[in-house]
Parts: structure tokens; C-alpha cells; sequence
């Protein structure tokens, strides 16, 4: 499926939830979709975007985290799965947009074209509900889902299209984004 | 929590033998200081501390699978407006490196306790490499790196830590000598 439609899909549904973006990819992603200041980009930082999530949703426990990340991103934070199902967040949902490649550096083939499904290992690690979507009516479901109150934490695995598409840059001056992203929740900047 | 455990304000915390019960007088001076936010690899210089963390209801605390998950965690925790501090053993500092390029270039208050291996009556030689980089590898990262030989200085320092994290954007990790911590037991 075409990744910025449907990544779109979700953030059009998002209805005040507050997303941070895995490097590369995602981060255009969600920039394409309407820069906010609510959306927390990261530029770097790799296997980071997960846990960023999750040490936010502990902090804000009153409003929804959507992390948007990519296989390989994710796939350097394979721990954080663990750490996640024990901490069991109520108002965090991982969205893997999976290409099965490292697409900011080549295209070289990734593990999620071999075998490795992170849907099924957040599963087995205890997630509140995790799947793997394939379409774009698949994901306006989700979309619809991600409204709801959940148990636990949940994964959902989006099989994209393996593309570069052009890229649409966040800011890359971190401190402005954490200003900014703080300033939206009413916090001091400093 | 026994009798001999209550916790004390910061004030009175200091009449404590810091000698003997800096671990307690080390949550208060975290308490006193705002922190209501925790990520810990175990180790058993800290124990006291993950222990009094861990009961504490006003105080989210996570179990890790690696050190450098708490620096992301840390990081969500600040967007989020909670003070938040990440425990961890020496060794522990070189799976953090990449990962402190986020709090270091996005001027996230970072405030780390890293018990001290490989350096003072240490029994296993595996501990040293990591032990004697510890401060060079965080310096070269950019982090401010201070260290405490006894409890009196450990409390203070982490007091001033405290201070120039999250209320001045910093980056400080506080290294507590091995010294301090006595030979291991087993």
C-alpha cells in the first residue's frame, strides 16, 4: 500500500492524539501529512521513536501516543518491545510502516522480509492487540480503532510499498521541535 | 518500608549518616527535587534506590532491556512534563552513546547515576575496559560528568546535578566511585 496515504488515513483520525515520528521515512511521512505542533520528530536517534513514546504516554497518561516508525527503526529497538508490554501503557499504539528494507540507505533487504513480524512478537510479548494490515480499507478500520480506549499497548504492522518517495523535510532544529511540542501541552520551555 | 526508612524532607535528610544510608538520603534528594520519573538496568549498588522507587506510588518506574532505552524514555518523559532520572551501572554506558545524541542535540534535561565498576577492588577483570572509558566515552558524547567518592559529596553533588538538568537543559551524568560502594558480595 502507498505509505503516505496511509499514513494520512491516520493522522486525519488522530483527534488530539500526539504522535513522534522513527527517523528517515517516517518522519516524512507525518510532515507530508500537515506539519503540527504536536508531532515530535526525530532525525536521529535510531531505536529511539518507541520509547520516546512510551516515556511520554507515562507522562501525559490522559492523552493517546501514536509512534509512526519504520521496520528498520523498530528493528533496533527490538528490547523495547519487551520493556513496553511489562510497562503496559494504556495510551500507547506502535504503527510499523514496513517496507522490508532499509530505505534511506539503499533499499538493502531488512528481517521483516524474513520471517520477522513484529504484529506476531508484540503479540507474544503481551500487547493488548497487535495485526498486520495490508490495505488502505484496513487501515481507515484502524483509523476508526485508534479512537477507542485500550487495554494495553498495541502494534500494528502496515505493509508499505518498497519506494523512496520525495521527501518532505521537518524541521531539523530538535530544540525548536521540543519547544514547540512542550509549548502545545501548556509546559515551560526552559 | 520499616520505621528506620521514613522518609525524611531534604533538610533533615542531610542529618542522616550520610556514611552509611546515602541510598535513602539519595531519594530524598530526588524526590526533593522534582523527580517523579524512573528507568533502571539493575545493579546492586543502586538496589536501595530501585527499591524505594519501585514502592513509591507517586513515582512511574520502568525495568529495561538495555541502558539506552532509558534515554529515549527519559526524553518522551521531559516532552511530556515529567522529571525523570535513569540508573545504571558503568558498563552500561556504552550501549548509551548514539542514543544520548538525542537529549544532547535536542537540549533535553538528562540526568544519569551510574554506578561505578572496574576500578576499585574490583574481582572481575571483564568490568575494567568499559569502567576505565565510562568518562571519556560520556564526555566525548557531551555530557557534564562529576563524580562522588563518599555519601556527603554524592548528596550534594546530585542535589547541584538536579538543578543544572532540569532547571538549566543540561545533560549530567553523576558517577559514584566504586569506593563508595564497597567490594562486592557473593
Amino acid at each position: 500500500m502507498d505509505r503516505r496515504q496511509a499514513v494520512k488515513k491516520l493522522l486525519d483520525a488522530r483527534q488530539g492524539a500526539l504522535v513522534v515520528t522513527g527517523l528517515g521515512s517516517p518522519s516524512y511521512d507525518v510532515h507530508a501529512a500537515g506539519d503540527r505542533d504536536d508531532n515530535y520528530y526525530l532525525w536521529g536517534a535510531m531505536g529511539g521513536a518507541a520509547l520516546v513514546g512510551l516515556g511520554l504516554a507515562q507522562a501525559q497518561p490522559e492523552k493517546r501516543v501514536i509512534v509512526i516508525t519504520g521496520d528498520g527503526e523498530q528493528l533496533m529497538a527490538f528490547g523495547s518491545i519487551a520493556t513496553i508490554a511489562v510497562a503496559r501503557p494504556e495510551n500507547l499504539d506502535l504503527i510499523v510502516l514496513d517496507n522490508q528494507h532499509f530505505g534511506e540507505t539503499g533499499m538493502q533487504a531488512s528481517h521483516t522480509g524474513s520471517g520477522i513480524a513484529f504484529d506476531r512478537i508484540a503479540a507474544a510479548a503481551g500487547f493488548a492487540e497487535t495485526a498486520e494490515l495490508r490495505s488502505l480499507e484496513e487501515v481507515d478500520k484502524l483509523a476508526e480503532k485508534l479512537k477507542e480506549h485500550a487495554g494495553g499497548p498495541r502494534l500494528f504492522v502496515l505493509k508499505i510499498a518498497a519506494e523512496n518517495l520525495p521527501r518532505s523535510l521537518p524541521p531539523r532544529d530538535a530544540t525548536f521541535v521540543k519547544n514547540r511540542f512542550r509549548a502545545h501541552l501548556g509546559l515551560a520551555t526552559c | 518500608m520499616g520505621a528506620a526508612e521514613a522518609i525524611k524532607p531534604l533538610s533533615e535528610a542531610r542529618t542522616r549518616d550520610l556514611a552509611t544510608d546515602w541510598p535513602i538520603a539519595l531519594y530524598e534528594t530526588l524526590k526533593a527535587a522534582g523527580v517523579q520519573h524512573m528507568s533502571y538496568v539493575p545493579d546492586a549498588g543502586h538496589s536501595t534506590l530501585i527499591r524505594l522507587f519501585n514502592e513509591d506510588a507517586d513515582v512511574r518506574t520502568n525495568v529495561l532491556t538495555t541502558e539506552e532505552e532509558g534515554v529515549a524514555i527519559s526524553a518522551g518523559s521531559w516532552l511530556g512534563g515529567k522529571r525523570s532520572v535513569l540508573l545504571m551501572q558503568s558498563s552500561g554506558v556504552g550501549n548509551c552513546i548514539n542514543m544520548l545524541s538525542l537529549p544532547v542535540q535536542s537540549r533535553f534535561p538528562f540526568l544519569t547515576l551510574v554506578t561505578m565498576r572496574g576500578e576499585w577492588a574490583e574481582f572481575n577483570p571483564w568490568q575494567v575496559p568499559m569502567g576505565r572509558a565510562t568518562q571519556a566515552s560520556l564526555e566525548a558524547i557531551g555530557l557534564t560528568v562529576l563524580r562522588a567518592e563518599t555519601g556527603a559529596d554524592l548528596i550534594d553533588t546530585v542535589e547541584q546535578a538536579a538543578t543544572m538538568a532540569f532547571d538549566a537543559d543540561q545533560q549530567v551524568a553523576v558517577l559514584i566511585g566504586q569506593r563508595l560502594l564497597g567490594k562486592k558480595k557473593w
